[in-house]
């Protein structure tokens, strides 16, 4: 057992310290009937190597997104990290750290969250952040909940164009959600979410780019919103777009919530990713979450601690602001680290990068007979019209190599409206030979 | 030398003349926003041709201000900041209900294979066989540690599956026509997030008070027990270190008076290959991934959190799960029927589920037990070393993973627990958990974990009996004091909250430099 350090003699003497005849003794507060009364049918420990060779086989099964063509995105994006970041984040002192509870030594973690939070907050032209949250799933459902405590109304307008797991989460953290208002996810326009809100409206909810890649009306939104008193909440799925589009708080956004992923994290089939929420400074004692505050030490040197801790769990209990009880620390490093890799130069390059590839893949689209472009606008995504189920063309294209982007039936299944469509994602890591390898498979595929 | 907006010192070199640890090799280090500007970057990108024409007039007007650092800038800046924190692989954590064991490295490695690390939730099932195969025998494994009938991947973290689980338990209710019930039972020694999870839920929390040894009394749950009551939230063991000698008549209890029982999975490390829950009538359990099968806690995350559930609640699980399918595995994304939907996105931290894998694999199901073994062993261990010195709250029970301690000890000697554990900083230990579980007052939780050796368990008894001695002698200023080898001394909390500031701003006007 390479990981535990006594040997069967340790074992004896300190249970001689603590005078109990065998281990079972220290066990005596479990019911008789409960203490190992079964045979597990797991298998015994296992060498190094043996694990190694199992866990590779699993890996082995699977297509990754570099063995070609990758085209999907729909809420998570195959970026390039420096290979710096993933360096640094597995130094130890990084890695194997716990929740900073003792800043004296905890400065590291600290101020890296204390640089987050203001990259975040000036990205998405918000006055402050916190410290990360799950995931831009479960932040959405937190800013929902937030609104609601600021505006003291109930009633929430999802805009069709939020990512549909996006909606569906929500609706599982609303206790009640007889106020909340879904609309339709129509794969054209805005819909007529402005004419939704009324004064009974805690909060409308819309993503830019939305689920489908158009871009929103940020400012007309917000002022349709506050015009009633309700806030606006902007939820953004890419954040790379944010080097190339319009802050969200230079357009009135009361709250942002965003998927962090795009920044210095894997696809990681999922997860961990990085949940980003930022606001205005009114709203900070009615935001859910870590925050990490400047102060002084003893003696007057400038000091990072985690602060208005009297909203969360641990101190309020059952009047707490959320039931969160940790963040993404870790993937919180690695966006903030690869951001000041980036640094302004870098990440408007890259949304630029982005943006030009996503235009090449567009119109190479657009050449194909039986494809149809539907968006007029777009970041580095899009939605396609094709001839047949989207579903089949997908998997028929996987077979050949190609990761061709995502059905929208996936996610939205028996909706005839969006049955032939694909939503497909362009990064800096899209080739010209994957778009002419995508454009040819796709030809014939339609043919 | 430069000055922040505050008019205070920053910069390498302006340590206060105590900051012994804060030395030539650690420096201070500026904020990354006093270092870099905006013209540097560390990512080279080739300059594209750019047209706007497709972004409908949103393009962005305002600038950025973002700082940016050279990759040899961005290596020295994190690396130094790294520097000023604890870690595991540096020192001992003995803090107790965080479960701070030793990260196998194997671990991340095999999270890096990119069959794992470079896959996308949503690309075609048929490409991503392995992945399902890892999540259906990492389920296997949860489902036979605990013996329950269904396991729920997706929570994020702890209280994350702690909120599913009583989200399960709320759906099962309703089904059941009792959305009547709007009372859930928790102990007084429970962890935060159980009561802010029922009141997130609506519920209304109704406390249960603890025997004088530590457990809870079932006669005490009987007397909360109503028509009314949906579930009970117990930690076991309990936050006290104990196991709950009678936790078999709860759950009896609670199902006769049609509640469910959740079980908080916080410590499964102490009880994992040696007793099931599910043998002791649990109908809901979230288990710290991070915690019990050991992925890196990251400075704070990120966790794992899935729910394993009874026959009553299995099906009342979210989506996706993994199902046996004619050609393979499939993934069920959506459901018609009573289940709650979805928690998060996508099908939870794939990333995590790698780590414990491989940390289950290399242990086996007779290294689990043995782990838990010795992290019992462990904390009796300590608690043998000290009961002379500090005081036990509940001396009935061998303690299981943890020692908890109280500091009547600490009496009229001037010296607060919080001084106590900050003396400790510059002996070298992380703190233990101080002023929790909230039933004990000054309460010093101390939990060793499997993987700490006799011989560091000895340093550190002998450490903890030394402060205690000086601590019993008088000199308290040791203690007021410290730390004073830390990268910093005692912080200014209330400072932070009363006046916060929660993000760098540019200085409006820059102070000449002072050089």
């Amino acid at each position: 057992m390479r990981y535990l350090p006594h040997s069967a003699h340790e074992r004896a003497d300190m249970l001689g310290v603590i005078g109990a005849p065998d281990i079972d003794a220290l066990f005596s507060a479990v019911p008789k009937a409960a203490l190992k009364n079964f045979v597990l049918d797991l298998p015994a420990h296992s060498p190094e190597f043996l694990v190694e060779a199992h866990m590779r086989a699993l890996a082995g099964k699977n297509h990754s997104a570099g063995d070609g063509p990758f085209f999907v995105g729909a809420g998570a994006y195959r970026h390039h990290v420096p290979a710096t970041v993933d360096h640094l984040i597995q130094r130890s002192e990084w890695l194997t750290a716990y929740t900073p509870y003792q800043p004296e030594i905890s400065q590291g973690t600290l101020q890296m969250l204390f640089e987050f939070q203001t990259q975040v907050a000036k990205i998405t032209g918000m006055d402050v952040a916190n410290a990360s949250l799950y995931d831009g799933s479960t932040g959405t459902a937190e800013a929902v909940l937030m609104a609601r405590r600021i505006t003291k109304k109930n009633k929430i307008i999802l805009s069709g164009g939020l990512h549909p797991h996006y909606r569906d989460v929500v609706k599982a953290y609303l206790k009640d959600d007889s106020d909340l208002v879904c609309l339709s996810p129509s794969p054209q326009g805005q819909g007529d979410i402005l004419d939704k809100i009324d004064g009974d409206t805690a909060a409308i909810v819309i993503q830019t780019p939305d689920f489908y890649g158009h871009l929103r009306n940020m400012k007309a939104a917000a002022d349709a919103a506050h015009a009633q008193g309700a806030l606006l909440i902007v939820v953004i799925t890419e954040v790379v777009s944010l080097g190339l589009l319009e802050a969200p708080g230079a357009l009135g956004a009361d709250i942002v919530v965003a998927e962090g992923q795009s920044i210095g994290n894997a696809l990681n089939f999922g997860g961990p990713y990085l949940g980003l929420m930022a606001t205005k400074k009114e709203f900070i004692r009615q935001m859910p979450g870590r925050l990490c505050g400047e102060t002084v030490d003893a003696d007057g040197n400038r000091g990072f601690v985690l602060t208005l801790s009297t909203r969360e769990q641990h101190i309020r209990r059952e009047k707490a602001t959320s039931n969160i009880c940790t963040n993404s620390g870790l993937c919180a490093l690695a966006f903030s680290i690869h951001m000041s890799l980036l640094g302004e130069a870098g990440f408007v390059r890259l949304a630029r990068l982005n943006h030009a590839n996503a235009i090449k893949l567009a119109d190479a689209l657009a050449a194909i007979p039986g494809v149809e472009v539907l968006n007029k606008t777009f970041f580095n995504e899009m939605t396609i019209r094709v001839t047949q189920p989207a579903a089949s063309v997908v998997e028929r294209l996987a077979r050949r190599g190609i990761l061709a982007g995502v059905p929208a039936s996936r996610l939205l299944p028996g909706d005839p409206e969006v049955e032939n469509l694909i939503i497909l994602a362009a990064t800096e890591l899209t080739t010209d030979v994957d778009i002419a390898a995508l454009s040819a498979a796709l030809t014939e595929e339609l043919a | 030398m430069s000055m922040n907006t505050q008019g205070r010192p920053t910069g390498i070199g302006t340590g206060g003349s105590t900051n012994a640890s804060g030395s030539a090799l650690i420096p201070d280090e500026p904020l990354l926003f006093e270092i870099g500007d905006t013209e540097h970057s560390g990512v080279d990108l080739p300059e594209v041709e750019f047209s706007n024409d497709r972004l409908g007039g949103f393009g962005r007007q305002t600038k950025l201000d973002l700082a940016g650092l050279t990759e040899p800038e961005a290596m020295r800046h994190y690396v130094r900041l790294s520097r000023m924190n604890h870690s595991i692989d540096s020192g001992m954590y003995p803090l107790g209900s965080c479960t701070m064991k030793h990260n196998p490295r194997l671990n991340e490695k095999m999270a890096r294979l990119p069959g794992f690390s470079d896959i996308h939730p949503l690309q075609p099932v048929s490409t991503v066989q392995g992945a399902l195969e890892l999540m259906n025998e990492l389920s296997y494994w949860l489902m036979t540690l605990t013996n329950t009938a269904a396991v729920a991947l997706s929570p994020k973290a702890g209280a994350h599956g702690e909120l599913l689980g009583m989200m399960a338990i709320k759906a099962a209710q309703e089904a059941r026509g009792q959305s009547h019930r709007r009372i859930v039972l928790v102990p007084e020694s429970a962890h935060g997030t159980n009561p802010a999870t029922a009141a997130f839920l609506g519920y209304s929390v109704k406390p249960v008070p603890a025997k004088d040894d530590g457990t809870v009394d079932v006669e005490a749950v009987k007397a909360a027990l109503s028509p009314d009551v949906a579930a009970i939230m117990l930690t076991n063991p309990n936050t006290c270190g104990l196991f709950e000698p009678q936790v078999i008549e709860i759950a009896k209890a609670i199902h006769e008076a049609g509640a469910f029982f959740y079980c908080d999975g916080a410590n499964f490390n102490a009880i994992m290959g040696v007793v099931r829950p599910g043998d002791l009538g649990i109908d809901a359990m979230h288990i710290n991934l991070h915690k019990t099968f050991s992925t890196p806690h990251g400075g704070g995350g990120p966790g794992a959190g899935p729910v394993v559930l009874s026959e009553a609640l299995a099906p009342f699980a979210p989506v996706p799960f993994v199902r046996k399918a004619e050609n393979g595995l499939e993934l069920v994304e959506h459901v018609e029927s009573q289940a709650l939907g979805r928690v998060t996105a996508f099908h939870g931290q794939m990333g995590m589920y790698v780590r414990a894998l491989t940390y289950m694999l290399s242990h086996g199901a007779d290294g689990l037990a043995q782990a838990a073994q010795d992290a019992v062993l462990n904390a009796n261990y300590v608690k043998a070393r000290l009961e002379h010195l500090f005081s036990v709250p509940f001396p009935d029970y061998p303690t299981m993973h943890e020692a908890l301690f109280d500091d009547s000890f600490l009496k009229d000697t001037g010296v607060t627990t919080l001084d106590f554990a900050k003396a400790l900083i510059d002996e070298g230990f992380h703190p233990m958990t101080m002023y929790f579980p909230l039933v004990v007052h000054g309460a010093m939780l101390i939990e060793p974990t499997e993987s700490e050796s006799k011989q560091t368990l000895d340093k550190f008894c002998d450490v903890m009996a030394e402060l205690a001695q000086d601590a019993k002698s008088g000199n308290s200023a040791r203690f007021t004091a410290a730390p004073m080898k830390a990268p910093r001394r005692r912080l200014d909390e209330t400072r932070a909250a009363r006046q916060p500031i929660l993000r760098w701003e540019r200085p409006t006007e820059l102070p000449k430099a002072a050089e």
